[in-house]
């Protein structure tokens, strides 16, 4: 099922990416990228099955940092809200260098 | 064997006397420079109407002009008593009375330690004593094989040097304090004539080439300073600025020179070239050109043609600034430098005859010039440029002992000529001043019949005057026909002769230049007599009122001018020529400077002194004394000073008489032919074109343009659109993938 | 080559195209609130997977965590913003960005997939290897908490950090801050 798992994985992969590509609201790329990051584990999943557990450790590891990244990024898109009245990202450049 | 060689400076006869003391020279100057110039700092007071000192009301809207009132500062405080039609109020200096002791104190010092010198020289004699003596302070420019000492050199050529300076300075500083005493910048003055003695003294006593150097730029440096000394009006500071720019090309030329010299040569010390010179091949192209840079700074320093044009403009400064940088020391500098290089151009016949040449016409231009001018300095002026041609025709054509001679005899007639102008024009000036005129001082125009009103001034420079004219037994007369005779006798049998110039035979050249000197001469008498003619005789012009104010100057004025007056009267008995032996010893300068300039001077006149018969001397001086004087008949009968009218009524000059007013229109010429295409080169070109055009707009502000370019690019790309560096970053990836896909 | 029973290879396409289903969805839907919910589901599905492939554990981890924690402070911060306005929900690029997004997509799976190949993943010939032996020997949970609390022991504990790390930011963040709001 190795291959199959892949190409699950590399396709939910994929429509993160264009789910970040195409979309300006902040939470909704936020969540896109939880996608891709769950995709990712899908294929560390499945490689563990195969050559050994510690891809099943990784994939708690990215879990943990996952939880951790929403916390974060989540504050910081209120705090942006609060400041801007607004998650659409094209609103906010106060990265303009 | 009289090659001046180098002996170590302990070993020196003069090592433990006196002479130890040479650093003290240039120092005492400077040390005057400072404490006045300390002293010009403190600003000039107006004295009120109640001051017991005054002698003329203030104008109190002027008071603190400062420098500004300081254009007509030849007023003198007279003993008249108050005048209510002052129109400028005189400013003195709280510290003038200091100024007064320790500007000519100085050099009064400096001079007696000179002539302790001397003496110490004179006394130590011997074969010795063709050795320079040589003082090394410290290692000046040690840069790999390139090494030089800050050092003083004393031979006879600088003790001679030293002595013109300190002598003629010290009397033209007690000059000085009369003619500036009611200027604003009396210790400034003061300072700028000490700083420039002190930078002379450099010049003569360096015992290389860039020591030479630095006081050759620095008694430039106080000319220009002096020159524009009443700075705030634009005329004089212009006249300051031209005398500086047009050095600049000359100096050019020295320091090529000087490098040419290194390059070849390895050393620039005095001694070692003249040691190692005779490595270069007699008469080849290498000393030539060497020589001939060299002349070129002579011609800027000592205004020869084509530099000559800003001496006379030189005239802007206070009067005893002319007699002393610019007639007696500073504008010989040139004439020295040859000297001093004599070995160089003795084995340069073709720049020695460029030399001459040069000398020649400079002589007789400028004479002819000086034929019209009207404004009395102008004339001294032309007449100093006239001689200074003289003595380039003696240093050129080899004969570097009469060319000094010349040099110091012009130093004493020349100074007094210009002390006494001052004094007329002082006195001019103190008359205008008192009935409020604002006639012209300086033009003879105005003057006439003066000698009644001061018979001092009168004597002294009609002694003067036949001194320059080469009136027998005035100092003039040896000097000048030492320089003519020496060419005559040259243009038989030397090695200039026997070399082309241009394809012209040497010796048709020095017949020539002796030609062009006879007639230079005669046209001396002439401008010289119609100057005194003009200034002193004939009638009054200057006016009802102002005939009542005029006076001789105080004693402070004459005493130096009496002192002068003996020396130009004297000065020829420094080196009498063998025809007048029943006046004293024949020679004695010849002797004095035969260690420096015997063995070049032989070299010229292929290893024989030059000995005339006596018959071809008797009718060398002869013709010289018989065109001196035809030169003052023909002015005292041709000229007219009754017709004469004050400048203000004068007509317009016609044909030649124009141009030579005019001063030939060299000055219009060189603004045409170098001025303007240089300005507008330089304004066209050099500013608009390269400057603003291609530095400025291309490489500054092109290269601004380029950065903002570069960052307006990166701030667009940093637009803040999380969105677009998220494209920016999947665009990455796939190009990253797909490296290693394709791979 | 192993062999799968029909039961388990049905099951397996069933829920990695219910992700894929759910994740077009998900990327698709105008509304937060739905999009979420089409992530859950896929969540849900990934979890299924996750259990297929042997990893119970992590599958449970995955519900409990993802699903049942990240997602729902999603939809806290969701409806805490109230993003109901139609500028907010209206967020998605023009048709030429969305076009050109797709040809990136499929871009990058090419060359995922030609990677892939290239470096021949033996698919399915890899026999059910040492994740089910683990599970025998120590039992789901065990075969994670093993390696976890001794080998990665020390990332383990780092992690623990970048929570703390996380917490205090996010408080930090979160906080009203008078004195900004006053400027």
């Amino acid at each position: 099922m190795l291959a199959e798992a892949i190409f699950f994985s590399a396709v939910l992969f994929t429509i993160g990416v264009i789910g970040v590509l195409t979309r300006r609201n902040a939470i909704i790329i936020f969540m896109c990228v939880e996608l891709m990051l769950n995709a990712v584990n899908l294929s560390f999943v499945a490689f563990a099955r195969a050559y050994g557990v510690a891809g099943q450790v990784f994939v708690f590891f990215v879990m943990t940092v996952a939880a951790a990244e929403a916390a974060v990024g989540l504050a910081i898109i209120i705090a942006m809200f609060r400041h801007k009245q607004t998650v659409n990202l094209q609103n906010i450049n106060i990265l303009k260098g | 064997m009289l090659l001046q060689h180098e002996v170590s400076a302990a070993a020196h006869p003069l090592a433990g006397t006196v002479v130890e003391w040479l650093w003290l020279l240039p120092l005492l100057p400077l040390l005057g420079f400072v404490i006045n110039g300390l002293l010009s700092l403190v600003p000039a007071t107006v004295l009120g109407p109640g001051d017991p000192d005054m002698a003329h009301g203030a104008d109190g809207a002027h008071g603190e002009a400062g420098h500004g009132v300081a254009v007509h500062a030849h007023e003198t405080a007279d003993e008249h008593g108050a005048h209510g039609d002052d129109h400028h109020p005189v400013v003195r200096h709280r510290f003038a009375w200091l100024a007064s002791i320790v500007g000519p104190a100085v050099l009064a010092i400096a001079f007696g330690l000179a002539v302790a010198m001397f003496f110490a020289m004179r006394g130590a004699g011997g074969g010795e004593m063709h050795a320079p003596f040589v003082q090394r302070y410290f290692s000046w420019m040690p840069a790999g094989t390139f090494h030089l000492d800050a050092a003083f050199q004393l031979d006879q050529l600088s003790m001679l040097m030293v002595l013109v300076i300190t002598g003629v300075g010290t009397l033209i500083h007690l000059f000085s304090i009369g003619y500036m005493q009611d200027d604003p910048g009396y210790p400034r003055f003061f300072a700028y004539l000490n700083l420039f003695v002190a930078f002379m003294l450099v010049l003569v006593l360096g015992a290389n080439y860039p020591v030479l150097f630095v006081g050759w730029e620095g008694v430039g440096l106080c000319s220009y300073l002096l020159i524009g000394f009443w700075f705030s009006e634009k005329a004089n500071a212009d006249a300051g600025k031209k005398a500086f720019i047009v050095n600049r090309i000359g100096d050019f030329g020295l320091l090529i020179a000087m490098f040419l010299l290194f390059a070849n040569l390895g050393t620039l010390d005095f001694v070692a070239v003249n040691e190692n010179v005779t490595r270069l091949a007699f008469g080849g192209p290498l000393i030539t050109t060497i020589c001939l840079f060299m002349f070129l700074g002579c011609t800027g320093k000592s205004a020869q043609i084509p530099l000559y044009i800003w001496l006379p403009d030189a005239m802007a400064g206070p009067t005893p600034v002319s007699a002393l940088i610019h007639a007696a020391t500073m504008v010989t500098a040139g004439v020295y430098l040859i000297a001093r290089s004599s070995v160089l151009f003795s084995m340069a016949p073709v720049a020695g005859l460029t030399v001459t040449v040069i000398g020649a016409l400079t002589a007789i231009f400028a004479a002819t010039i000086g034929l019209k001018q009207w404004d009395i300095k102008k004339v001294l002026a032309y007449s100093t440029v006239s001689q200074l041609g003289y003595m380039f025709m003696g240093v050129g054509s080899g004969a570097y002992v009469a060319g000094v001679f010349h040099l110091a005899t012009h130093a004493f007639f020349k100074a007094l000529l210009f002390l006494g102008s001052g004094s007329v024009i002082f006195a001019m000036h103190a008359a205008y001043h008192h009935t409020g005129s604002h006639e012209d001082a300086q033009d003879m125009r105005n003057m006439g019949g003066l000698a009644p009103y001061m018979r001092v001034t009168w004597i002294l420079m009609w002694i003067a005057t036949l001194a320059i004219a080469g009136v027998p037994f005035f100092a003039g007369f040896f000097s000048k026909d030492e320089i003519l005779g020496s060419l005559f006798l040259r243009a038989h049998d030397s090695t200039l002769a026997d070399a082309r110039w241009l394809g012209i035979p040497g010796s048709a050249v020095l017949y020539g230049a002796y030609a062009l000197g006879l007639a230079a001469a005669l046209l001396t008498a002439i401008y010289m007599t119609r100057m005194m003619i003009y200034t002193f005789h004939g009638p009054n012009r200057t006016g009802e009122k102002e005939r009542d104010h005029l006076h001789e100057a105080p004693w402070i004025m004459t005493g130096p001018l009496v002192v002068l007056g003996i020396l130009s009267a004297v000065g020829g008995w420094l080196n009498l020529p063998a025809i007048t032996s029943f006046l004293g010893p024949v020679g004695a300068l010849d002797r004095w400077l035969e260690p420096v300039v015997g063995e070049s001077a032989l070299r010229v006149t292929n290893g024989v002194a030059p000995e005339a018969t006596h018959s071809t001397e008797l009718a060398l001086v002869g013709g010289a004394v018989a065109i001196a004087l035809l030169g003052i008949i023909i002015a005292a009968v041709r000229l007219k000073p009754a017709r004469l009218v004050p400048k203000a009524q004068s007509p317009e000059e016609h044909g030649i008489e124009r141009v030579l007013a005019n001063k030939y229109y060299v000055d219009e010429a060189y603004d045409r032919v170098v001025v303007e295409p240089t300005v507008g080169l330089s304004r066209g070109v050099l500013w608009k074109g390269i400057d603003q055009g291609i530095i400025d707009n291309v490489l500054v502000n092109g290269s601004a343009r380029l950065a903002r370019g570069f960052s307006s690019l990166g701030s667009w790309v940093q637009s803040g659109q999380i969105g677009t560096y998220a494209w920016v970053l999947v665009i990455g990836v796939l190009a990253v993938l797909g490296a290693f896909t394709i791979r | 080559m192993e062999s799968y029973p029909l039961f388990y290879t049905f099951h397996f396409y069933l829920f990695g195209i219910i992700a894929v289903a759910s994740a077009i969805l998900f990327v698709t839907r105008k509304s937060p609130v739905s999009a979420a919910m089409w992530l859950v589901s896929t969540m849900f599905s990934l979890a299924a997977l996750y259990v297929m492939l042997d990893a119970p554990f992590i599958g449970v981890i995955q519900v409990l965590v993802y699903a049942g924690a990240i997602m729902v402070v999603f939809l806290f911060v969701i409806m805490l913003l109230n993003l109901g306005q139609p500028s907010e929900i209206a967020d998605v690029r023009s048709g030429g960005w969305r076009l050109v997004a797709g040809l990136v997509g499929l871009a990058l799976l090419a060359e995922i997939f030609a990677l892939t190949r290239a470096h021949s993943v033996p698919g399915l010939a890899i026999p059910r290897g040492t994740a089910a032996e683990a599970i025998n020997s120590m039992g789901a949970v065990g075969m994670v908490a093993g390696p976890l609390f001794t080998t990665y022991l020390l990332p383990f504990e780092v992690t623990s950090v970048l929570l703390l790390a996380a917490v205090v930011g996010a408080v930090m963040i979160g906080k009203q801050r008078r004195a900004a709001d006053a400027r």
